[in-house]
């Protein structure tokens, strides 16, 4: 049943479980501290495809098949598939999905698509509306440079606030509850939060405030503190926006989360040896993260309780043209580790 | 209390690194120096071999936009670029650099609407500022009789 919890929080009583989840990655990010967590890593980011649209469409469908692989289902045993990406008009997911014959519910929630798939895959398992759903998300760097920036062979210089787009993507299935799985307990929508940051190369500045709403009501609404949890994990704020989410956390609501609080746009990365500046974004980053690296750590147990919180900036180019600020969301997706836990890979 | 918009500008400024400016001023200031000491020899090379002042002066933008339009397409311009910053984009490298790179990119959208459309989307406002400054200063020079 789905118990409403304070103001924004949807507690997930019989905790709907991930039963298969997959990550896959191209070249820069299977050379980053996380290369051998993802399921596969490709070291040619065309994927074969002839343009950068098709292979990260390439990227979502192969994430999808081994995550439905890994769980020992097919296309047909799927009742629904949540998903989304960057480009417009979310190309990469509907043309990467379109031969599994699977009832779409497409999803723009930028780079927090992850969360949101996840948490309304969640919802609709919990509900009975759907007996297992798939919740996944892609990016692509070169697809993404050339929606949103420049193209490839363009030699600019970019701040050091700028991050970098993950290629990379992620997939979870969703279904009833299990013992030997990890289980969504709860789920936090955001809301819409701008505090003015106009500059387009400094994303994680933009979402850090739509991050510390989610995670305070979170906290607020569950009646719960950071003490209660092993990681807080943020989707991708990178190096800027993490240290902002702490600061904001501190001074508007008096939490400090510094001791768990953790970013996928930190983790996927080597900020020191790897010239990615503030560290990575796109959906596909804290897709991946969290499909591999966080997913296996739940699994084995070594992490108990996680709190995903992807955050996404919704901006489009025309918007940074026309001079906007940029709006931002943040979903709350709460991961428990299963009751007996099995070590090792899953 | 929440914080404002104006307060968060300022936290965002405080957590915001700033570029390495010396570094970047010293990248820019030695390659561009070579660019241009490198386009000075090209002259004197042309010049020597037996161009006129015209040839010479075409000669030499010419050689050096061949050259961009080579490196970026093997895909070494980007990657000297990010050092260099305005070292490569202020000399007529970055201009070339800025239609080949885009030439290269929509590729996939086809010869017409990708290729062709999009061609000067980096130096069309270039092209037409150049232009449209160029105009000025040709009435200037005509009415006050400057040539």
């Amino acid at each position: 049943m789905i118990v409403r919890q304070g103001k924004y929080t949807l507690k997930l009583t019989t905790h709907p479980s991930i039963i298969g989840n997959a990550a896959v990655a191209g070249k820069t990010e299977g050379e980053g501290p996380l290369k051998n967590e993802f399921d596969r890593v490709f070291s040619d980011d065309t994927l074969g495809e002839p343009s950068f649209e098709k292979a990260e469409s390439a990227l979502q469908r192969e994430a999808i098949l081994r995550a439905l692989d890994k769980a020992g289902k097919t296309p047909s045993d799927i009742d629904y598939i949540l998903a989304g990406d960057l480009l417009n008009q979310c190309i990469g997911t509907s043309f990467g999905i379109r031969e599994f014959g699977i009832p779409f519910l497409g999803l723009y929630g930028a780079c927090s698509t992850m969360a949101l798939s996840l948490g309304l895959a969640s919802v609709l398992v919990e509900a009975e509306a759907a007996r297992t759903a798939i919740a996944s998300t892609s990016s692509h760097y070169c697809s993404a440079e050339r929606q949103f920036r420049q193209p490839l062979e363009y030699g600019g210089q970019r701040p050091q606030t700028a991050q970098r787009t993950a290629t990379a993507a992620g997939a979870s299935l969703v279904s009833a509850h299990r013992q030997n799985k990890p289980s969504v307990a709860a789920v936090t929508f955001g809301k819409i939060m701008d505090l003015g940051i106009k500059d387009a190369n400094n994303m994680g500045a933009a979402m850090a405030p739509a991050a510390a709403e989610t995670i305070s009501a979170f906290f607020e609404d569950t009646a719960t503190n950071p003490d209660d949890y092993d990681l807080v994990l943020t989707g991708d704020l990178g190096k800027v926006g993490s240290s902002l989410v702490l600061d904001l956390l501190q001074k508007d609501h008096n939490l400090d989360i510094a001791k768990l609080h953790n970013d996928c746009g930190l983790l996927i990365y080597d900020l020191e040896k790897q010239d990615v500046h503030a560290g990575g974004s796109g959906c596909g980053c804290a897709g991946s993260v969290f499909n591999s690296y966080i997913l296996r750590r739940l699994q084995s147990g070594e992490l108990k309780r996680v709190l995903l919180v992807a955050t996404g900036a919704l901006l489009s180019p025309t918007s940074t043209l026309q001079g906007e600020s940029i709006p931002s969301i943040a979903h709350a997706v709460l991961i428990e580790a299963p009751q007996k836990p099995s070590g090792g890979t899953q | 209390m929440a914080t404002t918009g104006n307060e968060y500008q300022s936290m965002t400024q405080k957590a915001s690194p700033p570029s390495p400016k010396i570094k970047d001023l010293l990248w820019a200031f030695f390659v561009g120096g070579g660019i241009c000491t490198f386009g000075q020899a090209l002259n004197t090379l042309y010049e020597n071999i037996g161009f006129s002042e015209d040839g010479v002066r075409a000669a030499t933008p010419v050689t050096l936009i061949v050259l961009t339009a080579i490196f970026t397409g093997v895909g070494v311009f980007d990657k000297l670029a990010k050092h260099a910053g305005a070292g490569t984009f202020v000399p007529i490298t970055g201009f070339a650099n800025s239609i080949v790179s885009p030439a290269m990119e929509f590729q996939a959208e086809g010869r017409i609407l990708g290729t062709g459309a999009k061609l000067f989307s980096i130096a069309g406002p270039v092209i037409a500022y150049g232009s449209f400054a160029a105009v000025i200063y040709g009435l200037i020079a005509y009415l006050f009789r400057l040539y």
